[in-house]
């Protein structure tokens, strides 16, 4: 038999209900490889191997009599944003302490509700803010990719790092993720793996660790669009416990895998070209166009002229909901509490200062700044408008094309502390992806090839609000094109 | 716009983060590089538009007015980081 781990979400879901291996075999199969890797690759921040066995043998009773969900006994890792009842959830933060909620959050309930077996939490960056995982309080994972000849530590890109590296090194079959401004879409990319956010209210946000309200939205981490499309399925749903969460019936998106795309019309935007962007990056996103052209869709040109200006309204919106979602870590209802002086006031601002990490301070004032009197109006809502300038000209060319394609990133993996310290510089990772979170559309990353160091290049499809299937379809027909087969070497 | 010490020292305190003096001109260089390249904004012709709320309209959902939730305070107070009695223990607040 293959390795067990090695296999894709939907072929191991297929395997358990034909009863080729169990679901403890399976779980314990990734168990052992966490035990082995995640020394090196650090991509769990807590592994759960008791709840996992306990679920996989629940799993395993319900397989015996031919029962069970859509993805019973599929072992999942969880990125540590999800609340998961009576297992340790910090978002990765010093703040959050040994925070063990006494609920589950919405997703990872659906989850469970379908037979999935939990393995554990993943590391993340603080909160979900940060591009390249190093902001985490456990330190940053490890891309299982290298580039060729070199052993230098890459980053799986963030916030969802832990999510895309474990997928990536086979360390779970799929894995939860969050999204507020790429952050599902940009470490898929780095990792050659497939991630999508859903249109925003699709996934419930309760019992996820709030960053910024009107941009977060949960999806899944998988090794191919059909897993990513089985996810999603499973994720979604209307919940009266998030009233931004849409009451809607959940498509069956994994039917959109592997239909035609012929006549469908590819709008290609001409803003997405962006100066400096490698020549190898470009190549793909042609090559990308050619596979929709021969797969018998068509090209249409289109253009997003407020793209410029999405990156920097991001930076005024995600911070200023930020500051006012983590005005509730206050040292006294739950946490690691600082005492100061142990008046009140010292000690709220000695718990936030020691609990804090740097990046996460950093958005909060200036998300403060940015609410604070007198300048709500001249950030804030001029955001806010400039939103509705961005999600005007997506509908402006939705009224010409059916998708868009794009690349996901503007660069391969990069190295730790390459980007220097200028906090714009690792902004500008989310240049292609933040425009979908600001629109509220869906939006999915996949690998289309290798770079000139063998490292793996994702393309981006956008879609129009609640047409997730149209992502699929179009990402199904390029990763059938693409053929992307290639692996990290296994060197941990 | 552009910050100086004496406002990041007020931000910091609306906050409720302690950033330690010798942080605050540090401070106010990261936050003005990052205001100075949200400035550009200005240029975007926002008149007559209103601000986004969703892309998807949908009118919130009403429940009935009932209790939903409760009875939980062990629950409640089991994260705290100093409980007594079955309550939160907070500084001393009044004199």
């Amino acid at each position: 038999m293959t390795n067990l781990t090695q296999l894709s979400l939907s072929d191991a879901v297929d395997g358990l209900k034909a009863k080729k291996f169990s679901s403890q075999e399976i779980t314990q199969a990734f168990l052992s490889s966490i035990n082995a890797s995640n020394a090196t690759l650090n991509a769990y921040v807590v592994v759960t191997p008791d709840k996992a066995l306990d679920m996989a043998k629940a799993s395993d009773a319900k397989l015996a009599k031919g029962q069970g969900g859509k993805l019973e006994g599929a072992p999942l890792g969880i990125k540590d944003l999800f609340c998961t009842k009576g297992v340790r959830t910090t978002a990765c933060s010093n703040i959050l302490g040994e925070f063990t909620p006494t609920y589950e959050s919405t997703v990872t309930q659906n989850l469970w509700d379908q037979g999935s077996v939990m393995l554990g939490k993943l590391n993340m960056d603080e909160f979900a803010m940060g591009s390249s995982n190093e902001t985490s309080r456990f330190g940053p994972p490890t891309n299982p990719w290298r580039r060729e000849r070199s052993d230098v530590k890459l980053t799986a890109g963030g916030s969802s790092g832990g999510s895309a590296t474990a997928v990536a090194a086979d360390l779970c079959l799929a894995a939860t993720a969050s999204d507020t401004g790429g952050s599902i879409r940009q470490p898929a990319a780095f990792t050659g793996i497939v991630g999508i956010k859903p249109t925003y209210g699709r996934a419930s946000r309760y019992g996820m660790v709030a960053f910024a309200s009107s941009l977060d939205q949960a999806g899944p981490l998988a090794k191919t669009v059909k897993d990513a499309a089985l996810m999603l399925e499973v994720m979604c749903s209307g919940d009266m416990k998030d009233s931004t969460s849409l009451h809607l019936p959940v498509p069956q998106w994994t039917k959109s895998v592997g239909a035609s795309v012929k006549g469908m019309k590819i709008g290609v935007p001409k803003e997405y070209r962006v100066d400096g962007m490698p020549e190898e990056i470009e190549k793909l996103w042609q090559q990308g166009i050619a596979w929709m052209k021969a797969a018998g869709a068509e090209i249409v040109d289109v253009s997003l002229p407020h793209t410029k200006y999405a990156l920097p309204a991001y930076y005024i919106v995600a911070p200023a909901e930020a500051s006012s979602n983590l005005a509730r870590y206050d040292g006294i209802r739950y946490g690691a509490r600082q005492s100061g002086d142990g008046s009140l006031t010292s000690t709220y601002e000695t718990t936030r200062a020691k609990g804090f990490g740097a990046e996460v301070q950093r958005r909060l004032l200036i998300g403060t700044y940015v609410l604070s009197a007198g300048y709500y109006d001249a950030y804030y809502l001029r955001a806010q408008k400039v939103r509705t300038r961005i999600l005007q000209d997506f509908e402006e060319a939705f009224k010409h094309c059916d998708a868009l394609l794009t690349p996901a990133t503007p660069s391969a993996a990069f190295g730790y502390g390459e980007k220097g310290d200028d906090p714009v510089a690792m902004y500008l990772n989310d240049i292609f992806t933040v425009t979908a979170n600001l629109a509220g559309l869906p939006a999915l990353a996949l690998p289309a090839g290798l770079d000139g160091q063998g490292l793996p290049l994702g393309l981006q499809v956008i879609g129009k609000a609640l047409d997730e299937a149209s992502c699929f379809k179009v990402a199904a027909a390029i990763e059938d094109a693409a053929g992307f087969k290639a692996r990290p070497d296994k060197w941990w | 716009m552009s910050v100086d010490k004496k406002t990041v020292s007020k931000v910091a305190r609306l906050a409720r983060i302690a950033v330690p003096e010798d942080r605050l001109e540090p401070m106010a260089t990261e936050l003005n590089t990052i205001l100075a390249w949200i400035e550009q904004l200005n240029e975007v012709d926002v008149e007559g538009v209103e601000p986004m709320t969703t892309p998807v309209a949908m009118e919130l959902p009403m429940r009935d007015d009932v209790v939903t939730d409760g009875n939980i305070r062990d629950q409640v107070l089991s994260n705290a980081p100093r409980t007594e009695d079955g309550f939160f223990v907070v500084p001393k607040v009044v004199e």
